[in-house]
């Protein structure tokens, strides 16, 4: 008998604006110590389904139903809090994905680490501090004892996932449910973090159900996965027998949309190559497999030779010793005693038409680079070229003609438009500004064009912001700075944010779109499959500083520096050769 | 996830506005607090020139102390002044002062924050320890001083008023400003090289409305309370004129014996009170969802 | 943590010193300036006896000798005078009466806490039923029924239909009843909803989420994780709060005809008794910038994320 077993699984709640299936029916079982991967974009119920196991889901307004909802002889279902209070933290315990916000800001680390512990009874006070200790120390948290009085703001993001690990084991679970856990790290730091879960989970003997966006992450660690879209699971099976043979569309798609450090790409393939969606009228709808062109499919993927001709372009934008220093004030009267230095001398040139790749975990300076280049903050010294122009000591009024040369597109697509405005005013603002198009009929059609060449529809035009889908707001961004006919770009981590198959379709429009305008991108990310998709020349940058330039080919080949391969080494990859190569081991 | 027949479908270019009316219309409670505000708004507006059977300052000693009746409504006071008009007129002056003052307030607060948020820095450390010293500060004391000092002057009622309660406005406009500041969609309108002037005006004072909006709602109350207060201490309006604190104040001289001298007053300035902290708290809920605590 | 507090606390009391000596200045010139003297709206007085009264005062020098010489009375401590109650001391006013106003308000801030915590913590727990309902609709109420519409319908209820309190003075415990309870019930009527509201912010939050994960039942949830954070926004109320509870007491002194301090000032702001309104100011300032310092000391040592600038 399985460990757990569900069954027909429905969680639905019920707001004011109707019923919403957020987990429609899903059937699922786990074995004593095995991992499950459950994979699926942003909405597709991969996190209610699991907080439904363990009736954390409000309630109302949610409502959960199953069939069948059985843990080790308990039955989850029956909607007995005392049951599930037993259990949770006991025999199931959770990760969650922010560690920022998952652990409690007013109490110790100590305090929240033995809490199960005492919950449950299963300890005095000084034996738990003692098993919290040597957990601490296993999970990697060096000097522990003396670091059990902490708080967790006073800990980075990498170690409080660690301190939420030791938390979710120290009551030895059956189950470990792990909600994106590793989302929110950087990926060196996601490498530890999943090759320690993986350790502790074996040593332990706790199943795990991986919850995560990320095919590759599944394929690093679970032995079984399980595919979500739309409240159900549309495939599951051995990770290996999924990902060499899929057998669902949406499957497909995932697992070709997501591009990889392994195999070069001219467009990405998107899910929609794999299937077709209509909607029904009662709010359902229809999946279609779509007859897959695979000729056709290998002729998209495969990359084109890269160009001789942007090698001999003149450089469109040539950065030298570019420095930004942040002064770090304090006190009363907000002197400032001391400087953080987030660029510290970054050069580099990008020739008309190409693609710079800038990689870099979080706090590197990559972002701050991407915006000094704009002076939309200012560098403290070095010199920025556009075009034979030196931009640093321009003041706003100097800038004004060169931004409608240089513009930059966002991580966030949330926060990037404003609320207030309609995508025509949006679009027609900035060549108000710039005194583009003859008159309002003139900037509005040259608006609709705009909408259209980016992938959207031309009767959007009176939307507001908040009525469109990330990828959608992503696209308009895009547009918007294209309204001012720009030759330059600062893509700032602008598919971060983005679901695997939306991200697909994003970049392919901005690859496009060069092709077609000719642009010149500084193609700003932390995801390395990423920037080897969109960049011929990639910096990578550690500390402020570039510590390996070379061509997007040569560098994911033979990198040179240390920093640069073990930052190769740590993307998690989904290719079948890696994963047989696991499965043989293990 | 599916969503199955929303039961209010927003129009398409529906903007975040229109959302928000929609919301709040229907909040049953901030629906009947508006009619209730309207109500006495128009009542204490057009009563006093549509019932002009009698003036708010014509006494008749003769028929002091009446009872309420057919022709005068709620009584007569001391003076046999009719106390239904003197309601009604004690609300002009009592909204009259709510609104300039809160008007007040808003001009102030929202210049002030909007400039120390915006510009930041040295600046903005200055103007906000400032503010945090002037709350520090027996604020009331200072106004009931000033009104023992320099008399019931009317309009040095609303400017102490407003005065004080400009402090919060400041802080909230601050933090959002300088939330706003570092939005992406600011720091893209720069990149657009839109000007200074434009920038506040287009991306950041629209967005800034909501929650002025909102606290301005729950000023107007706060400031009634205040000159309610003053007035009651015999600080503010002053007879024959009337407002609410004063007719409330009054009325609880002899309340043992004329009760409705304290009712209708209190009556009054309490529906008034309480239908404005039902627009207020409606209108955070539908101008702020996220904010919306159901 | 121990020295940045004291730092903290040092920095705080050396930046009351110019706030203070702003505040005396300016109540200086103001109460100077006003039109009227302290002897002025007596009967008459013959003008040599008030000429040599002013003269023992020192009115008769110019104002910023007699400025300089108060605040030269003021850096040792002495408020001078009353010119009112002839053979007082400021300083002497004040002991006697601010110990009424402290009793009114430290009864008024237990009820007001020991209502308003409870009612919102309720509340939150059963959002959208009736034991949230009927609650905050109270609470509604009590923010709409200011202290001078409450204190005179409790005076109409309790002393007046019920005969359980005397409607008016200050001579025994059950005086302290009506006006305590009128001052306070206001305040829990705003803290229940700070309360509510808070709760509300904090249980939504993640690591309320964690902990249900770990199987913690709903009174360690509120008592051991959700309280501290969210009584945050109340802490932060607690000042202002009190400078309320304190300038609150003037119209419960003047309704319930209690001699407490809120109506000595208000007496010798009317009758231009300089030095009184003076004294009564600065100590008023003393007061609320001492509280506003604990407040801000309990929130530090609640919320280990704060620093203390």
């Amino acid at each position: 008998m399985p460990l757990l077993e569900v069954d027909n699984l429905q969680t639905h709640f019920h707001t004011r604006d109707g019923v919403v299936r957020a987990v429609d029916g899903i059937s699922f079982h786990l074995e004593r110590g095995e991992i499950l991967g459950l994979v699926g974009e942003s909405g597709s119920g991969k996190s209610v389904s699991c907080a439904s196991l363990l009736g954390l889901v409000p309630q109302p307004p949610g409502r959960i139903t199953a069939a069948r909802m059985h843990f080790d002889g308990h039955d989850l279902h029956a909607g007995d809090e005392a049951i599930l209070r037993r259990l949770r933290g006991r025999r199931i315990a959770m990760i969650f994905q922010d560690p920022m916000t998952s652990l409690n800001p007013h109490m110790t680390i100590v305090e929240q680490v033995i809490e199960p512990l005492l919950i449950h009874k299963l300890a005095t006070r000084g034996e738990a501090v003692n098993q919290a200790v040597a957990l601490l120390e296993k999970v990697g948290i060096r000097d522990a004892r003396a670091r059990l009085d902490s708080y967790p703001h006073e800990f980075s993001g990498g170690m409080r996932q660690r301190v939420m690990i030791a938390m979710a084991l120290i009551t030895r679970p059956e189950i470990l449910i792990a909600d994106e856990p590793t989302t929110a790290l950087d990926v060196t730091v996601q490498a530890q973090i999943l090759k320690l879960l993986r350790a502790l989970a074996h040593e332990v003997g706790a199943a795990v159900i991986f919850i995560t966006h990320d095919l590759g992450v599944v394929a690093e660690l679970a032995d079984r996965v399980a595919v979500m879209r739309r409240g159900r699971i549309v495939e599951q099976g051995p990770v290996l027998a999924v990902f060499e043979n899929p057998q669902h569309p949406y499957t497909k798609g995932l697992l070709a949309c997501r591009p990889r450090l392994d195999t070069p790409y001219r467009i990405l393939p998107t899910v929609a190559d794999f299937m077709e969606v209509t909607a029904t009228a009662d709010g359902g709808e229809v999946v279609r497999e779509k007859p897959v062109d695979t000729a056709r499919l290998r002729e998209l993927t495969l990359a084109a030779p890269a160009s001789v001709a942007r090698d001999v372009a003149p450089p469109l934008l040539e950065v030298r010793d570019l420095k930004v220093h942040f002064a770090v004030r304090r006190g009363w009267f907000r002197t400032s005693n001391d400087y953080v230095k987030a660029v510290d001398g970054v050069s580099f040139t990008i020739p008309r038409g190409a693609t710079l790749g800038l990689v870099g975990e979080s706090g590197c300076g990559k972002t701050t680079t991407g915006r000094a280049l704009l002076k939309l903050i200012e560098p403290t010294a070095g010199s920025i070229t556009f075009d034979g122009r030196a931009l640093e000591h321009l003041d706003a009024a100097g800038m004004l003609p060169l931004r409608k040369r240089m513009q930059i597109v966002f991580q966030d697509p949330y926060a990037s438009l404003n609320p207030r405005l309609t995508v025509e005013q949006m679009l027609t603002e900035p060549m108000v500004v710039h005194g583009l198009g003859a008159d309002a009929a003139a900037r509005r059609a040259r608006a609709v064009a705009l909408l259209e060449e980016v992938g959207l529809e031309p009767r959007f035009m009176r939307r507001y912001p908040h009525e469109f889908s990330g990828g959608q707001r992503q696209r308009l961004c895009i547009a918007r700075a294209l309204a001012v006919e720009p030759e330059f770009i600062v893509c700032d981590e602008c598919v971060s944010a983005l679901d695997v198959s939306v991200q697909a379709q994003v970049l392919n429009l901005l690859k496009a779109l060069q092709a077609r305008r000719g642009l010149t991108y500084l193609f700003i990310s932390h995801d390395l499959s990423v920037v080897k998709f969109m960049a011929d020349e990639v910096a990578v940058m550690q500390a402020g500083r570039i510590v390996e330039r070379a061509p997007a080919q040569e560098l994911y080949r033979a990198p040179k520096m240390d920093y640069t391969r073990a930052l190769l080494d740590a993307v998690p990859k989904a290719d079948l050769q890696t994963l047989r190569a696991r499965q043989g081991k293990v | 996830m599916s969503t199955a027949t929303p039961t209010t479908p927003a129009p398409e270019g529906a903007s975040l506005w229109h959302d928000a009316w929609l919301r709040l219309r229907q909040n049953r409670m901030a629906v009947a607090g508006f009619v209730i505000f309207a109500g006495i708004t128009l009542l204490c507006l057009f009563g006093p020139t549509f019932f002009t059977r009698h003036a708010y300052d014509k006494t008749q000693l003769e028929a002091h102390f009446k009872n309420p009746d057919a022709t005068h409504w709620f009584g007569t006071d001391a003076l046999g002044r009719d106390v239904f008009i003197r309601v009604l007129k004690g609300g002009q002056i009592s909204l009259a002062v709510g609104f300039l003052a809160t008007a007040v307030s808003i001009l102030i607060g929202v210049t002030y924050g909007a400039c120390s948020g915006y510009v930041g820095g040295k600046l903005d450390a200055l103007m906000m320890r400032a503010v945090d010293i002037l709350y520090s500060l027996p604020f009331t004391i200072f106004v009931i001083l000033l009104m023992v000092i320099f008399g019931r002057n009317f309009i040095l009622l609303f400017i102490a008023i407003g005065a004080v309660e400009w402090l919060t406005m400041a802080r909230i406009v601050r933090g959002q400003v300088l939330v706003l500041k570092h939005a992406e969609f600011v720091e893209a309108a720069r990149a657009l090289g839109y000007s200074t002037p434009r920038i506040l005006a287009h991306h950041i004072l629209p967005n800034l409305l909501g929650p002025v909006i909102i606290y301005a709602t729950l000023t107007v109350p706060a400031v009634m309370l205040l000159e309610a207060v003053l007035s009651f201490l015999g600080l503010g309006v002053q007879s024959p004129m009337s407002s609410w604190g004063l007719l409330i104040q009054e009325g609880a001289e002899k309340m043992d014996i004329y009760p409705w001298l304290l009712i209708f007053p209190a009556l009054f300035f309490s529906a008034t009170l309480f239908s404005l902290n039902f627009i207020g708290d409606g209108l955070r809920d539908a101008l702020d969802p996220r904010a919306a605590k159901d | 943590m121990q020295t940045s507090l004291s730092r903290f606390i040092l920095v705080r009391l050396l930046q009351a010193l110019p706030v203070l000596f702003i505040i005396a200045t300016l109540t200086f010139f103001m109460v100077r300036l006003a039109p009227g003297g302290p002897f002025s709206g007596e009967k008459k007085i013959p003008k040599e006896i008030q000429a040599n009264i002013e003269a023992h005062y020192g009115f008769d020098k110019p104002l910023h000798v007699q400025y300089v010489r108060y605040m030269g009375h003021l850096l040792r401590g002495d408020l001078g005078p009353s010119f009112k109650y002839v053979g007082w001391d400021v300083a002497e006013l004040i002991r006697r009466s601010f110990p009424v106003s402290l009793q009114l308000g430290v009864f008024a801030l237990l009820i007001a806490l020991g209502l308003g915590l409870p009612a919102g913590i309720i509340a939150a727990l059963h959002k959208n039923t009736a034991a949230d309902y009927v609650p905050m609709g109270m609470a509604m109420v009590g923010i709409c029924l200011p202290t001078f519409v409450m204190g005179p319908l409790l005076i109409l209820l309790f002393s007046s239909g019920l005969g359980w309190f005397s409607p008016m003075g200050w001579y025994s415990w059950r005086d302290l009843v009506l006006p305590s309870l009128t001052l306070g019930l206001y305040y829990a009527a705003y803290i229940a909803r700070l309360t509510r509201g808070g709760m509300l912010e904090v249980l939504s939050q993640d690591y309320i989420r964690t902990a249900r994960a770990k199987g913690a039942s709903t009174s360690r949830l509120v008592f051991v994780h959700a309280l501290r954070g969210a009584l945050q926004p109340v802490i932060t109320f607690l000042g202002p709060a009190m400078a309320g509870l304190i300038s609150g007491s003037f119209i419960i002194e003047t309704i319930f005809f209690i001699p407490g301090l809120g109506r000595f000032f208000v007496n010798a702001a009317f009758n231009r008794d300089y030095t009184m309104v003076i004294g009564t100011v600065l100590f008023y300032a003393v007061l609320i910038l001492a509280l506003n310092l604990i407040v801000d000391i309990v929130q530090a040592v609640l919320n280990p994320k704060s620093r203390l600038e």
